[in-house]
């Protein structure tokens, strides 16, 4: 057990250093889309913990997503709060947005539970338009340079921005190892094998899943704070069914239920649209085929691969 | 009593399925419920573990009313149910299973892994206590099961058929173990071996279309005219 817990750490704590260094050797272009898979694949991990831990499956992440951002944003742009307490509110925005949503949706299971996660999602995405005088819908609104100084530090520089970046999706993932590693996240793996059986051992299930889908929702909307800020950009895109299904197509390649899927499952598929789109205009078409096949021959993912075959101490 | 209850009724869509039926189980007896297929006995123990709501009638626990108490919180007073149809963590290991029946009664780990060792050594499971649960043959799954249910150290252990599916030698290993746990534990057993029924119970209830039919010893249930009709049918 110890010397697995030492792999695991090698493992993780070796990625980590990895990214650190990768951003003194880096050309600007991947550098910059590093930054950027590095907030997406936080964005995963959130998503991952619902999905790929605890089974239950969302097609509402956006919500969670864009309240982040939206919590982050708005007080900036109207009540010209400086970064860390937009962030903070961000956050706050999604805690309370999860928790409202996770008590409205686990009253329902399965496909029922995607229909309801689904539609809050959209209704959100519909207030956001609704909202345009505040929110400028579809167009979005630019934080500007000036607005994105965090205690002296420009977060529109490449550098500070890839640390920013970093520092998040080193917490998240740390966070979600911890997490899966303690007895409520072995409760939740329970639960995603066996509800009722975990029902039958005493456990709270539904309080479970709603911790579940408020730690999941919380990280989502760090992610959607984080990337606000170091973009510069908010707009209702974001909270559109699209970003509902990317996270859940990035976890699925990368390995439902593993630490480093949200990660691989990111970085792959970024890359794969970003090469395929330098080939031809239909690169959604590559991807799709990229997708179908790995879902074929590879359904639990690249990591679930690696775990189910190699590294079976892979958390 | 450590469990009761009192005119217990359960209806499905017009079918009665368990009618009216006081039941008192005392604190530390082995208590066999038998009967035919269908007579309700799985849908009585349901109503007794929360898994079903009874139509009318009510549950004590330990002197507490408990008719409309969740499933969980039932169990978290004492109760430990293990499932008839095996319903281990199949791709868990062996001993994320019994800890996870463990880790709601104790904390931290070197207290988890003795008591998760302790209750796989009394199946005779420790062996196993690294492989994964759906790897192991189905008698050693129901063996799982029992390990899940005393590891929670229960003060009502409810076995729905425990031993379908056992080798004759795993039924006599379990026949000891449940002797071992008598006094102690209060044991409410649903069996269809009779064997086991037999030598392991203080008091059998024999369940019949829904309803008790006789409570006794297991000579007296098997010496009962009623008993023999019920199974044989009336000649």
């Amino acid at each position: 057990m110890r010397r697995e817990t030492r792999k695991v750490v090698a493992l993780h704590g070796g990625l980590l250093l990895l990214l650190f260094a990768l951003q003194f050797t880096l050309p600007a272009y991947h550098h910059g889309n590093l930054a950027r898979i590095m907030v997406l694949a936080s964005y995963a991990i959130g998503y991952n913990i619902l999905f790929g831990y605890t089974g239950l499956l969302s097609l509402g992440h956006a919500l969670f997503f864009a309240s982040g951002m939206y919590g982050m944003s708005l007080t900036i742009q109207h009540f010209s709060f400086t970064p860390a307490p937009a962030l903070l509110a961000g956050i706050i925005a999604g805690l309370i947005v999860s928790t409202a949503l996770g008590l409205l949706a686990l009253r329902t299971s399965g496909v029922a539970f995607m229909i309801v996660t689904l539609m809050f999602a959209q209704a959100g995405y519909l207030s956001i338009l609704y909202f345009g005088k505040w929110t400028r819908g579809d167009e979005g609104f630019v934080i500007q340079q000036a607005q994105r100084s965090l205690w002296g530090i420009d977060l529109s520089d490449p550098g500070n921005r890839y640390f920013a970046a970093l520092i998040l999706f080193a917490t998240c993932l740390m966070v979600s190892l911890w997490l899966v590693r303690r007895p409520f996240g072995k409760t939740l793996i329970a639960i995603r094998e066996n509800e009722e059986r975990v029902r039958m051992l005493g456990y709270d299930t539904f309080a479970h899943k709603l911790g579940a889908v408020v730690i999941s929702g919380t990280i989502a909307a760090t992610a959607g704070a984080f990337y606000g800020l170091l973009f510069g950009y908010a707009g209702a895109s974001f909270a559109t069914v699209q970003y509902s299904i990317f996270p859940l197509l990035w976890v699925l390649l990368g390995g439902a239920g593993t630490i480093l899927g949200p990660f691989i499952g990111t970085l792959f598929m970024f890359y794969l649209i970003d090469l395929s789109s330098g080939v031809t205009t239909a690169y959604m078409l590559i991807a799709g085929v990229a997708l179908v096949l790995l879902t074929l021959f590879a359904p639990q993912g690249l990591v679930g691969i690696l775990r189910a075959k190699l590294w079976s101490w892979l958390p | 009593m450590i469990l009761s209850t009192h005119g217990l009724s359960k209806h499905f869509a017009g079918l009665q399925a368990v009618r009216d039926v006081d039941f008192d189980l005392p604190q530390g007896q082995v208590r066999a419920l038998i009967g035919p297929n269908g007579a309700g006995k799985s849908t009585l123990v349901n109503m007794i573990c929360g898994r079903t709501q009874p139509s009318s009638g009510r549950v004590m626990f330990d002197g507490r009313d408990i008719t409309t108490l969740a499933a969980h919180k039932r169990i978290n007073l004492g109760m430990a149910y293990t499932f008839q149809i095996t319903s281990v963590f199949d791709r868990l290991p062996v001993a994320e299973n019994v800890g996870l029946a463990a880790r709601r009664r104790l904390h931290g780990k070197a207290q988890v892994d003795k008591a998760v060792r302790y209750a796989l050594d009394q199946v005779g499971l420790l062996d196993r206590i690294d492989q994964e649960a759906g790897d192991l043959s189905y008698g050693h799954q129901r063996l799982l099961e029992i390990a899940m249910g005393l590891v929670q150290r229960p003060r009502l252990l409810i076995l729905d058929e425990p031993t379908q599916g056992l080798a004759e030698g795993e039924i006599t290993a379990f026949k000891a173990l449940i002797r071992a746990l008598a006094g102690k534990t209060t044991i409410l057993l649903i069996e269809h071996n009779m064997s086991v029924v037999m030598d392991l119970s203080d008091q059998v209830t024999v369940l019949n279309f829904g309803a008790v039919l006789a409570t006794g010893t297991p000579d007296e249930i098997h010496a009962n005219r009623a008993v023999q009709a019920a199974y044989l049918g009336t000649g």
